[in-house]
Parts: structure tokens; C-alpha cells; sequence
């Protein structure tokens, strides 16, 4: 009977995983198709990739993406984490509206907030004489970033211990040593997933950029955007072939240190349980 | 001395006011607002004729959300029951597509629903009569539950990982069916992720524009759609479109108002 | 309270600091540079290495699928593009609102090498403001192996038998030009009953529209999954390129002809820079690619000839119509406020 409902669980699995995957690896396929149509096989070619690697505008959009997505998770994480350790550090009162504040960019469809910045900076660029590109991306970047960092970060500062704190200061630690020793290290998985969930949605967001970015910077989602608007290349598919492999790569790799930092512990758990016996 | 601490959130708060605050100020501020600058009423008022495209966004996105539920929340509960290695792989599965390009991803839907692609091609080869799926609404929901389903599993597998697997057994000892054990134990426990998933597969889905673009053809107008062209679009008029936008995020908001008075708990709701 | 400073200190350095590698990040923002916002697929990309090459200056490329999208970006504000490409009705406009900079013909050298014909214009009257880059016309083109029927009225596009086989424009005034063409009308009407006519006429026309597209019109007629739809001419040549089956039909009603014109919005960062592009653009060699690449006549006479000797007789009459068809042919011309307003209106309608 179990092993019929497992069974069962597992075909489910498969059955979504296949529709998950499916439309990647028709993707995947047609970027070898000697020719452009994107759904007869006519034979294998690597051509595609070749003129990916020439294609000027898509490198540069890459560019244009990676320096975004790194340097607003960079800015947002180190401002996030302050700003959850402020907004721990108040009453209750206080920091309910503004975590409320906070959440607005999480909650709002993707266009307001696009629209919204994009009326800002215009108006604020009419004044202050300066026009949208890379800067307004990144402020936006950095904005709808923030949020991210501050929510994976707070539960963390509920979870520490106060006393750790005070038995630092206690034992001479200035405030912001005390910060920096321990505060920090308690709260750290919490800075590094929000740094991540951070870098992970400036790569994926299109919507936001399609409204701040201007006319100059175009990051690799524009570039995809206005590539599906005319007549098709299959570099599209190559790069989603090289997208693919590079994103799978480094999930294996994070997985493979896990895993083995996971069979680390369990066996140090292991020698702790001998010799507590 | 944590009283200190607290003016570390300054800057952000500051932040806040000028790029969180302010754009929504001004998009509330050009919904009022003639072409001249002057106070009207009258883009809300020329608002009416686009109740359909309200209707239809809804009706779309609550399809959309439906069935990333139906489909999301056996899998969120059967990762739960794996081992923790395999969880930790089944998750990874679940979000590698996500980490692709978003519109990657809804691209290659329109090479596989094309009147003459690939659905139609092995249909034709099994003798079955083609499919028209592009360019319709059922081509905009299937792009929808593509891009939007792991934001579905992942926050109710969340959830459902931490239930007590005690509590259940307990109310299967005390002689519960399975189906009163899920529905008076496990679906209320599960609660809160469900209703962080609804919000995060909801939201984009009423106000996408790139979806209905790509797959919809261009015929009929998602709320995204209508925004867009008011702004960067075909139909210039960005004081209609903020006008729009104003009354898209009021009725989302009060949507989200009474689901989350539904089943409260929305602060313990856990992104990923 | 001193370690708090610091802390905000550090906190407004980083930022500054993220800035200044943002700056670097963006390289175009030191060397020569010269952003142009053209149609898409309407230029051999290949050219822009020849004029770094020529002149040291990069080019940053951007496209828009309409005028009216054009228009839109660029009225919103925050762009900054030092050269567009609209076509005529729009440089009128742009005119009309003063957003285009008057140029220096001292930098474009070139405009000799433009016919004369094309060069005196309604749309720019004074021609300080334009310099043409292509013109063409609008027509039908479909697939000569699915439809058999002779194809040679705009009644075609709103005949059931193609239902769901249809491709329509994806802007309002080409979409509402070819509704009020075949009703009779001038596309330039200000009335707003033919207005009107032509808008219940499209939404008759929708349940058989299988989509509205623009540019990516070419694959959908090049692949066989739509058979009919309405496009512009030079783009019929290269699609033909792709699809033998595929035709041209400059409809008996009368149609489209169009200009698209080089010019400089107001305020553009680097005039000089645009300047020379466009002169570059004008020049015959380069002209001669272009057409190779678009399939669309550009208005440099000498270039035009070596490029019409290069087509058979079916591709030049399609790019170079006899006077009697293109009598038949009306540009669009800038509208009345409240007439643009009504077509965006009713675009918006159509499409709800």
C-alpha cells in the first residue's frame, strides 16, 4: 500500500517536473538546428553559439546585467542588515509601520513600482538636469533589493540571544565590537540568503528595468525582450543554453559543499555521542 | 544602549520617503492631473470603458493562481515527506528554471504552442486534430503557471516542512480519516504558506504584460498591457495609465486584505 | 553617537562608491558615443563597426516597434538620444512640439547625394530639421501556396475565409490606415464618423485577426503559421528571402507611402556626433548596405540605382512603383490633437 502511494508521488513528481523542464530542453535542442526554424530538426550546427559570442549588444547587456544584479545586492545587503538591526532595536510601534512601509515593493505589482520610479526619476531628472541609465537602474535595483534583505535578516534577530550581547559589552567589548563579534556571526546565514534572494531577482527582474533604465543601458532581460519582438535568431536559445548550464553548474557546486559539510557535522555529532557514552 | 542601535534604520527610512513613498505619491498625483496639469477627475472617469480588461486580467490571474495551487500543493507536500537530501535536491529542481530568464522561459512556450509547432507537430503525428493554443487566453494562462508555479511550491513546502509531524500522528491515533487529518490538521497548519504562495503567484499574474504579449497575440488587453501602452506604448497617455495603475493597486491591496484576514498569520508566512 | 557617524559615513561612502563603479561600469560614458533609436530591423548592424572605425565613435542601438512608441519614450522623458528615426507624419509632430534640434548641414555634407524629389518635404517644410533614410510603401503580402484566390484589395485582410490566418499592424495609425483606405477615405481624415467607420470595421475584422505584430510578423509569414497580413514593402524582400511562396500586392484602394527621416531631439547630448552619423548613413556605400540588408529604397539616387540594377522585375516594381500606383498612395501626415486622441482612444478600445 506505501509503496503504491510512493510510487505514486513519485510519478506526480516526475509528470511536473517534465512540464517544468520540457520547454527548457526544446529550447536547449533547437539551439544546434542548422537551420532558424525553431521547430523542424534539419541538423547540427554550432554556428548559434559562435555569433552569441560575437553579438556585441548581448555581451554588453550581460555586462550591463551582472554589474547591476552584483553591486545592488551588495549595497542592498550591507544597508538591509543595518536597517534590520535598527529596526530591531525599536519598539514595536514604531517599527510596525515602517516594516509595512518596507513590505510595499514586495506587495506592489512589479509595473507600479516601474512606473512609480520612472515618473520619479524623470521629474527629478527634469530638475537636477540628469537622464535615466545605469544610475536610475541601480537605485531601483537597490530599492526593490533592500526589502529582501531586511525580511531574511529580522527572524534571525529574534532568534538571538540578548544576554550574548550584554555579555560582550560587559566584558569590555566596545558597541560596535560587540556588533561586529557577535551580533554579526549569529545573524550571518540570514545576510547571505538575503544576499542571494538579492542577486537572484536583479537577474530575473525585466519589468523594473524596462521602466528605469532609459535609453543607453540595456540589461540582458531588455535585450531578451526586444530579441522576441523581431525576427528570431536561435542565439536566443544558445543563450539559454549557456544560461542553463552555468546556473545548473553552480547549484551542483553549492549542493556538493553542502552535502559534504552536512556529512561533516554528522559525523563530528557522531564522535560527540561516543564520547559522551 | 540598544536605544542607539535603532538610528542604524535612518538612512533606509530616509531611503524609503524619497524611492518608495514618492513614486507612489506621484503616481497618485498624475492620476488626478490633465495633459495641462490641471486637477480632474476625468481619467477615472474614462476609466469605465476598460472594465473588461479589469475583469479579464482578474479572471486570468485567479485561473493562473487556482491551478498553481491545485498543482503546487500536492508537490510542496510530497517534497515534505522526503528525506532531507532528496528535499534539498527537489528543491534545487524546482527553482533552476527560475533561475534562467524569465522571459526565456516564456519564450519557449511560443515555439511549443505555435499554430505550426512543436504541440501541433507530435498532435499531427498521433493523428489528432491540432490544437489552436497561441494567441488565446488558455496560451496566457499556461505562460503563467509556467513562470509562476515554483513561487507557489516553495513557500507552502516551507510551511508544511515544519508542521509537527507529532500533531499529525496524534490525530490519526485518535482515529481521524485521512482526509479529516488534512483538513482539520495539516491544510490549516499549512495555511500560512499557501496564502504567502497565492500573493506571490497572484500579484505578477493580474499585472503582467509580457506574458500577454509574447503568447496572447496582442488581441486582448491584460491590465500590464493597458498600463505599458499608456506609458512606453502605442497609446501615449501616462496620466490615464497612472490613473489605472492607482486603482490596480487599491483593488489588489484589498484583495490581499481579505486574504490575509482569511488566515491570519501572514507575518510568519516565510519567503523561500 | 561618533561610531553612528561612522557607521553612516561608511554607509554614504559605499554608496558613493557603488556609484563611481557604476560610472565605470558604463564605459560608453567616457569615449565618443552617439545613441540612435531606429525601427528594428531596419539597418545592417554590421555598419556601425565601419563608423567607429571611420570616426571613433561608438554607437549605442536601440529600436522601437512604432512611432508611437517612439513617441512615447521619448515625451516621458529621461532618454537620451542623440539620433531617431520616425517616419514623416511624426517628424511633423515632433516639430509641432518643438522636440527636434535644427541641424547643421555644415556636418552633413551628404544631403547633396539626396534626390531632390524627396528632400522637399510636407513634413519638414523648411528642412531644417530632416534627413530622409528609406521610403516605401504599405501593402498585403501572403502566401501564394495556401491562397490561390488573386489577392488585390484591402478586402482581403477582412475576409473570413482567412480567419485566423490574418496578421494586422500593431500600431494605431497603420491599423486604422489600412481600415479607412479601404472604406475610401483619406488616411489624413479628421472626421470623426469615418474615424469611427473604420474603428467598427476593425472590430469586425478581430475574431479574425490571429495576432497583431509588428517585427515579429517575418516569422510567422516565413514559417507558414499565418498566411496573410500587411506589412511594409522592403520588408517583403527579405522575407521573400526566407519564403519564395511569399507575395506582394500594392492594394487597388490606394495604400501607404511613407518616409523615415534622421533626426535630432531636442537637447541630444552629442548633436556633432549625430550629425556625422547621419552623414555616414547618407553616404552611398553605405546607403547601398542598408538596402541590401532592409530591402527598402533609400532616397540617395546613385545608391538606389546600383541597388535597383541588383533586383528582377517582380522586386522592382514592388520597390520602385510607376508613377500610376503611387499616385494612388497618400504619406500620413500630423493630426489635430483631439483626432490623435480619438485614435488613441479608440486603439485602446479596440484592443480592451
Amino acid at each position: 500500500m506505501i509503496g503504491k502511494r510512493k510510487l505514486s508521488h513519485r510519478l506526480y513528481t516526475y509528470l511536473i517536473l517534465l512540464f517544468l523542464y520540457a520547454p527548457i530542453f526544446v529550447l536547449i535542442v533547437f539551439s544546434f538546428n542548422s537551420t532558424k526554424s525553431r521547430t523542424v530538426w534539419s541538423g547540427f550546427t554550432l554556428d548559434w553559439y559562435r555569433q552569441l559570442l560575437q553579438d556585441k549588444e548581448i555581451l554588453r547587456s550581460l555586462y550591463n546585467t551582472l554589474a547591476v544584479s552584483f553591486l545592488s545586492a551588495a549595497v542592498a545587503t550591507v544597508v538591509g542588515t543595518f536597517t534590520a538591526v535598527g529596526f530591531f532595536s525599536m519598539k514595536k510601534r514604531i517599527r510596525a509601520p515602517l516594516l509595512y512601509v518596507n513590505n510595499i515593493p514586495l506587495i506592489n505589482a512589479d509595473i507600479i513600482t516601474g512606473v512609480g520610479m520612472c515618473l520619479l526619476f524623470v521629474s527629478l531628472g527634469s530638475f537636477l538636469k540628469f537622464k535615466l541609465g545605469f544610475g536610475t537602474l541601480l537605485i531601483a535595483h537597490i530599492t526593490f533589493n533592500i526589502p529582501y534583505v531586511i525580511l531574511s535578516v529580522l527572524p534571525k534577530l529574534y532568534q538571538l540571544d540578548e544576554n550574548l550581547v550584554d555579555a560582550a559589552k560587559d566584558l569590555g567589548c566596545t558597541w560596535f565590537r560587540a556588533f561586529r563579534k557577535v551580533i554579526i556571526p549569529e545573524i550571518l546565514p540570514g545576510i547571505i540568503n538575503g544576499a542571494m534572494i538579492a542577486f537572484t531577482m536583479s537577474i530575473d527582474d525585466f519589468v523594473i528595468s524596462y521602466f528605469t533604465a532609459g535609453s543607453r543601458v540595456m540589461t540582458l532581460s531588455m535585450k531578451i525582450f526586444s530579441m522576441t519582438r523581431k525576427r528570431v535568431s536561435p542565439k536566443i536559445n544558445a543563450l539559454s543554453t549557456l544560461l542553463f548550464v552555468a546556473v545548473l553548474l553552480m547549484l551542483i557546486i553549492v549542493n556538493l559543499r553542502e552535502i559534504k559539510q552536512d556529512d561533516k557535522n554528522k559525523k563530528q555529532i557522531k564522535k560527540m555521542k561516543e564520547i559522551i557514552k | 544602549m540598544t536605544n542607539r542601535r535603532r538610528f542604524l534604520a535612518v538612512p533606509y527610512i530616509v531611503w524609503m520617503a524619497v524611492f518608495v513613498i514618492a513614486p507612489i505619491v506621484l503616481i497618485a498625483v498624475y492620476a488626478f492631473a490633465s495633459r495641462d496639469g490641471a486637477f480632474t477627475l476625468s481619467n477615472f472617469s474614462a476609466m469605465g470603458t476598460y472594465l473588461s480588461v479589469f475583469s479579464r486580467s482578474f479572471l486570468l490571474a485567479i485561473i493562473s493562481t487556482v491551478v498553481c495551487l491545485i498543482l503546487g500543493y500536492p508537490l510542496a507536500v510530497i517534497f515534505a515527506h522526503e528525506t532531507s537530501r532528496m528535499q534539498k535536491i527537489m528543491i534545487m529542481l524546482i527553482m533552476l528554471p527560475m533561475w534562467m530568464n524569465f522571459l526565456l522561459r516564456t519564450y519557449a512556450w511560443m515555439s511549443i504552442l505555435e499554430s505550426n509547432g512543436l504541440l501541433n507537430r507530435a498532435l499531427a503525428f498521433l493523428h489528432i486534430p491540432p490544437l489552436n493554443i497561441i494567441n488565446t487566453p488558455a496560451a496566457v494562462i499556461i505562460g503563467m503557471v509556467y513562470n509562476f508555479l515554483p513561487f507557489m511550491v516553495l513557500p507552502i513546502y516551507s510551511v508544511v516542512v515544519k508542521i509537527d509531524r507529532s500533531l499529525v500522528e496524534a490525530a490519526q491515533d485518535l482515529g481521524g480519516s485521512p482526509a479529516a487529518v488534512f483538513r482539520r490538521v495539516t491544510f490549516p497548519l499549512s495555511l500560512p504558506g499557501v496564502l504567502s504562495g497565492i500573493t506571490m503567484v497572484f500579484v505578477p499574474a493580474v499585472s503582467t504584460f509580457v506574458i500577454s504579449q509574447l503568447l496572447g497575440g496582442g488581441k486582448e488587453m491584460l491590465l500590464g498591457d493597458l498600463i505599458e501602452m499608456q506609458f512606453l506604448g502605442t497609446a501615449y497617455n501616462p496620466q490615464l495609465g497612472s490613473a489605472i495603475s492607482l486603482v490596480m493597486m487599491i483593488v489588489v491591496m484589498i484583495f490581499m486584505y481579505f486574504m490575509n484576514k482569511f488566515g491570519e498569520g501572514e507575518d510568519k508566512a516565510v519567503l523561500m | 553617537m561618533k561610531k553612528i557617524i561612522g557607521i553612516l559615513l561608511a554607509l554614504t561612502l559605499s554608496l558613493a562608491l557603488a556609484s563611481c563603479a557604476a560610472k565605470e561600469a558604463n564605459p560608453q560614458t567616457t569615449a565618443q558615443e552617439v545613441n540612435v533609436y531606429n525601427w528594428g530591423e531596419y539597418i545592417d548592424e554590421i555598419i556601425f563597426d565601419d563608423f567607429e572605425a571611420e570616426t571613433g565613435i561608438t554607437v549605442n542601438y536601440t529600436t522601437f516597434q512604432s512611432n508611437e512608441e517612439m513617441y512615447a519614450a521619448m515625451k516621458l522623458g529621461g532618454t537620451d538620444y542623440d539620433v531617431i528615426i520616425p517616419s514623416d507624419y511624426m517628424v511633423e509632430r515632433l516639430i509641432d512640439e518643438d522636440m527636434l534640434e535644427k541641424l547643421d548641414f555644415a556636418n552633413i555634407p551628404n544631403l547633396s547625394l539626396i534626390d531632390d524629389s524627396v528632400s522637399i518635404s510636407a513634413y519638414d517644410p523648411t528642412g531644417e530639421f530632416s534627413v530622409p533614410y528609406m521610403w516605401g510603401t504599405v501593402g498585403i503580402i501572403y502566401n501564394s501556396a495556401e491562397i490561390t484566390d488573386e489577392i488585390t484589395s484591402w478586402s482581403s485582410l477582412f475576409n473570413s475565409d482567412y480567419a485566423g490566418q490574418i496578421i494586422m499592424f500593431n500600431n494605431p495609425r497603420d491599423a486604422f490606415g489600412v481600415a479607412v483606405k479601404y472604406l475610401g477615405y483619406s488616411l489624413n481624415t479628421t472626421d470623426e464618423t469615418q474615424i469611427r467607420a473604420a474603428y467598427d470595421l476593425l472590430i469586425e475584422q478581430k475574431p479574425l485577426v490571429q495576432s497583431y505584430d509588428m517585427d515579429t510578423i517575418y516569422d510567422k509569414l516565413e514559417g507558414g503559421s499565418a498566411l496573410i497580413g500587411v506589412y511594409y514593402a522592403g520588408d517583403y524582400i527579405s522575407m521573400k528571402e526566407n519564403n519564395p511562396d511569399l507575395k506582394f500586392v500594392l492594394p487597388t484602394e490606394g495604400s501607404n507611402v511613407f518616409t523615415d527621416v534622421m533626426c535630432i531631439p531636442k537637447g541630444a547630448t552629442n548633436k556633432a556626433n549625430g550629425e556625422a552619423f547621419i552623414n555616414f548613413m547618407t553616404s552611398t556605400d553605405i546607403a547601398v548596405r542598408n538596402m541590401e540588408m532592409t530591402g527598402y529604397v533609400s532616397p540617395n539616387g546613385a545608391a538606389a540605382e546600383i541597388y535597383g540594377d541588383g533586383l528582377d522585375v517582380e522586386d522592382y516594381v514592388i520597390q520602385f512603383p510607376s508613377q500610376d500606383a503611387l499616385s494612388r498612395c497618400e504619406p500620413f501626415l500630423n493630426l489635430p490633437q483631439a483626432t490623435l486622441d480619438l485614435y488613441s482612444q479608440l486603439w485602446s478600445d479596440l484592443k480592451k
